[in-house]
């Protein structure tokens, strides 16, 4: 991975409120992060962590209103996509940006053929004629390994299995030939044994094209499997971020660690109770004024419900939200 | 736990759904969901059931509290053949049995408040008084850690990990013995996961419950489960004690399906050896002739596509099907058929 490489995406404190009848829900609060030419982000969060509203804001895939992205710049090379009017915006989606979501059956259109819905973007944004969309449709379907690839082209989604499904969305999201493709929990509605087929395919295709790629997940095991580098997310925020092998090796913020905790093993003792994280997460009625674990978490003291705490650098790439000071502790 | 008792015994359960087709609706076919399982679950124990979404694992369990009429087989449940009580008898069976649903927002009822819902249970089986009836509500709310106070509120007010315990309330609610637990964490997030599966276990050394664990997480049956069974396309592959069961794997599809969870550590992840399964699970409409994993096995031999295997066991409380490992332990029995696609010269020259 080139280090020092400009980013290909670099988002800065992107804030985005949604306006329900209940009042505001602060989704997500000052997100700041970057994604290198041909590097896996993993994020990693609960339901309601943020990490898929952010990825949705970059790229105005959320309806408005509600949904309202108040501050923030998303630089996409050197342009920023929240400025954007809906012509570019539409340029970007699909053809520079690709997105695979985590449902497989209700992402695909049930009455078009596979192959329309491939030939879709490559015709819209390439120019293709209809054959040239043809012949691309059958390499990329190749390309994700669905045997019989050009008679595949002429069904319809129902005939195809979850996996499959997922391997032609990833087809879809791979047709422009994306700089970033943006996945959201793509192996969440599937098996193990059909997950690590995907993962696999995954592994295989960074090697081919050498996009970059960020990962939404809740499975701590997928993104040490895969990513370069982890991004954890907890109310809306972003509270640790480091290259993998760091942050799980040497968990900085109490909410990372005790989540790696609370997590059974398949190897090793097994122990007699499992850890919990006492709690409910959080609601987010208003623009937080303190740390969004500290109800939860066994380190707090009273500076973590009068203040935010900012990320810090704390050496090798890797920066935490927490005032606390992991080093030398056990728990 | 060698001097405990079979609370549920199951043998040969079958649960065919049959498909319609055809001008007249005639049975054209059946769905295999559940075929020809069998397996004891002794007293105060967790059985865990593992598997992929399609292998049965839902429908065993539904079958086993007969919420399905099986097809053949039997399950008794404290020595009495559920299969065979009249409807009246059942019904009297029932509070020893329960189950808690993979689904909290789908399996409580909107409109029903969590001291109805808890309640119910009550109503039916019981003629507790009023007042009795609210001490055993507010005992249960104890009982899962949900706040008295709460009682008259409905489920739409409670997370998806409170409602769980509203499930498992309700489920306590008549002392049963024995629970199937059907996916009760699959819908939690994971710091939710870790406390109800903590107050299952507390629960179960607390009233000496019995489960029957059934679940897709295989990490998350290896910390509950005494043993587990593995289930692929409607037959069960392998049993084993946990700790065996996960130490030293059998069967190729339990092998597979161990190696292919991801783990949460990059630097074992980086060195493990994935066995990726090709293709998917077949239809259990149409399984494959011999053995049901044999267009996926890795280590498929001639046999095993035309010859189901029979379940061999190999330790005490470890039984396995699998043709590999019915060579191993009786090379006579199979002969010559599957013997030469296999390197095992050693104990063939052991038995001659």
């Amino acid at each position: 991975m080139p280090d020092g490489a400009t980013p290909v995406l670099d988002v800065k404190n992107l804030k985005t409120v949604f306006a329900t009848r209940s009042g505001e829900v602060h989704a997500v609060n000052s997100v700041s992060f970057h994604l290198r030419p041909g590097e896996l982000l993993g994020v990693v969060g609960e339901s309601g962590s943020g990490k898929s509203v952010t990825m949705m804001s970059l790229l105005g895939l959320l309806p408005s209103p509600p949904a309202d992205v108040r501050e923030g710049s998303v630089m996409l090379g050197d342009r920023d996509i929240l400025q954007m009017g809906a012509e570019d915006l539409r340029a970007v989606r699909g053809r520079e940006v690709g997105f695979v979501f985590q449902d497989p059956m209700t992402s695909l259109n049930p009455v078009f053929t596979v192959g329309f819905q491939i030939m879709e973007p490559l015709r819209a944004h390439m120019g293709m004629t209809k054959a040239q969309a043809r012949d691309r449709a059958v390499d990329l379907l190749e390309l994700v390994g669905i045997p019989d690839a050009r008679r595949r082209l002429d069904d319809y989604p129902h005939q195809f299995s979850g996996g499959m499904r997922q391997r032609v969305m990833i087809a879809i999201a791979l047709a422009c030939d994306p700089k970033v493709l943006i996945a959201d929990e793509p192996t969440t509605a599937l098996d193990v044994t059909i997950q690590a087929q995907i993962l696999e395919l995954v592994k295989e295709l960074r090697k081919k094209l050498g996009m970059a790629i960020i990962w939404i997940t809740h499975d701590l095991g997928v993104i040490a499997g895969i990513a370069d580098r982890v991004m954890v997310m907890y109310g809306g925020q972003v509270v640790e971020q480091g290259p993998v092998r760091e942050v799980f090796a040497d968990p900085a913020h109490p909410y990372t660690r005790a989540l790696l905790r609370t997590m059974p093993k398949l190897h090793g003792e097994r122990e007699p109770k499992l850890r919990v994280i006492e709690g409910q997460p959080p609601i987010l009625g208003r623009h937080p004024t303190a740390c969004p674990f500290s109800a939860r978490c066994a380190h707090s003291h009273d500076r973590c419900t009068r203040e935010n705490p900012q990320r810090r650098d704390i050496g090798q790439g890797h920066d935490v939200a927490c005032f606390w000071d992991h080093r030398g502790a056990t728990a | 736990m060698t001097a405990k008792r079979a609370l549920v015994q199951v043998r040969d359960l079958k649960l065919h759904f049959p498909i319609y087709g055809g001008l007249l609706r005639r049975q054209v076919g059946a769905i295999k969901a559940v075929d020809g399982i069998s397996f004891d679950i002794l007293e105060g124990e967790t059985l865990g059931i593992v598997g992929e979404s399609g292998c049965g694992k839902s429908t065993a369990g539904r079958a086993v509290l007969r919420l399905y009429e099986a097809t053949a087989g039997s399950v008794s449940i404290d020595g009495e053949d559920i299969g065979k009580l009249g409807s009246e008898a059942l019904r009297k069976k029932r509070p020893t049995m329960q189950m808690v649903f993979q689904d909290p927002q789908a399996s409580l009822n909107p409109r029903m408040t969590v001291a109805g819902i808890i309640g119910e249970p009550l109503d039916e089986h019981t003629s507790l008084s009023k007042t009795e009836k609210l001490t055993r509500i507010y005992e249960l709310m104890d009982a899962v850690g949900l706040n008295r106070d709460f009682a008259n509120r409905y489920p739409h007010a409670f997370s998806g990990g409170q409602r769980q315990r509203i499930g498992i309330a309700r489920a306590l609610a008549l002392n049963p013995k024995f629970i199937v637990c059907d996916e009760p964490i699959a819908a939690l997030d994971v710091s939710i996961q870790a406390q109800v599966v903590n107050l299952l276990e507390e629960l179960q050394s607390r009233f000496g419950l019995t489960y029957m664990f059934i679940s897709h997480d295989l990490s998350m049956v290896r910390h509950i489960a005494d043993r587990v069974a593995v289930m692929y396309l409607g037959k069960i592959v392998e049993v084993a004690p946990v700790e065996r069961l996960y130490a030293n794997p059998q069967h190729p599809y339990t092998e597979a399906l161990l190696s292919a969870v991801p783990e949460p550590d990059p630097s074992l992840e980086g060195q493990k050896a994935r066995i990726v399964l090709v293709g998917d699970v077949p239809s259990p409409a149409n399984p494959p002739k011999g053995c049901n994993f044999c267009t996926r096995c890795p280590k498929v031999m001639d046999i095993c596509r035309s010859v189901k295997p029979e379940t061999v066991e190999v330790a005490p409380g470890h039984s396995v099907a699998c043709h590999l490992i019915a060579q191993q332990s009786t090379t006579g029995r199979t002969g010559g058929t599957g013997a030469e696609h296999k390197p095992m010269t050693n104990q063939q020259g052991e038995v001659a």
